[in-house]
């Protein structure tokens, strides 16, 4: 369980020096994020609902399967 | 359940690859890139249709790595590995190569005909003949295996066959696009494409992690069918 939390922590941080490389060429936030850009934030939006369901199925098929181990 | 304690059911990896898939979609539309002629924004398929082809080729090394342990071993354990591992492959190559079609249908296409008139030119690339080539020895290796009725016959002769289907690989998508004029870009030096002359600095940050993310999601899906395989033929056994 603690080598878990400990790749938990690293992934993170890995995660995170990733973000501090684009957080770079930032410009100014606007409050209408969802409308600048030509809307490329409502796709954002929509591909990432898409893969959330899909990983969401994968993750519940991971458990079942773990269940059915379990019982044999 | 104690030689069942292996990667398969370690979460870190899988949350991994679903970070990374996540980071991929946002920092993959969201980011900029380089604007060039004729690609225009759909340059951002780079993330999506090439990690398609780089997954396929790791899941299929992984394939004939377990092919070739149940050689050693003749452990049949490692035949199912192989099996689902190549089937993952397989999907990512179409999948691969549908996107590709698409792309290639608004990219290479000219724009002053309607997109299927320039589909003979298209069609008749190397790199996508290639692609199918390549393709096409791994259904017949599906085909081979499941046409043989005895277990410890099949996953020989399966092993053997997935060895040379992974060789077959090589010419089909390695060597003969460097060799003919192709549409596809990177002719000179790396079939596909360039990774570190091709793509600019700020893409390979996503390009990647992209990779990574899509590999670790396919064998996500490939352990999950592995252990399914592993409970079936446990409960033949018994």
């Amino acid at each position: 369980m603690i080598r878990f939390f400990k790749n938990c922590i690293m992934l993170v941080f890995m995660m995170l020096s990733t973000l501090a490389t684009f957080a770079q060429e930032k410009e100014v936030e606007m409050a209408d994020t969802m409308r600048s850009n030509g809307r490329i934030y409502v796709v954002v939006a929509v591909m990432l609902t898409i893969l959330f369901g899909l990983i969401l199925y994968i993750v519940r098929l991971d458990k079942k399967i773990s269940k059915l181990e379990k019982e044999n | 359940m104690t030689e069942a304690k292996n990667y398969m059911y370690k979460p870190w990896w899988k949350i991994t690859g679903v970070l990374l898939l996540i980071y991929t979609f946002t920092a993959g539309l969201l980011l900029k890139v380089p604007a060039l002629p004729a690609l225009q924004e759909t340059i951002r398929n780079l993330y999506f249709h090439v990690c398609m082809w780089f997954a396929m080729m790791i899941l299929f090394t992984i394939s004939v790595v377990n092919a070739i342990k149940y050689l050693r071993t003749l452990n049949i354990k490692y035949d199912i590995y192989a099996r689902q591992f190549s089937i993952m492959g397989i999907v990512f190559g179409i999948l691969g190569y549908i996107t590709g079609a698409i792309w290639a249908s608004y990219t290479w296409a000219d724009p002053n005909k309607p997109a299927y008139s320039s589909f003979s030119s298209i069609a008749r690339d190397p790199k996508l003949i290639g692609a199918a080539i390549a393709l096409l020895v791994y259904f017949a290796y599906l085909i081979l295996r499941d046409s043989i009725q005895d277990m410890d016959k099949r996953a020989r002769v399966s092993a053997v066959y997935n060895i040379f289907a992974y060789t077959m690989l090589f010419p089909a998508i390695w060597i003969l696009p460097r060799i003919l004029p192709s549409l596809h870009p990177g002719n000179e030096g790396n079939p596909a494409l360039d990774v570190k002359n091709d793509i600019s600095g700020n893409m390979r940050m996503v390009f990647y992690p992209a990779v990574i993310g899509w590999t670790l999601l396919g064998v996500w899906i490939t352990t999950l069918k592995i252990r399914i395989a592993l409970l079936k033929e446990k409960k033949m056994m018994s």
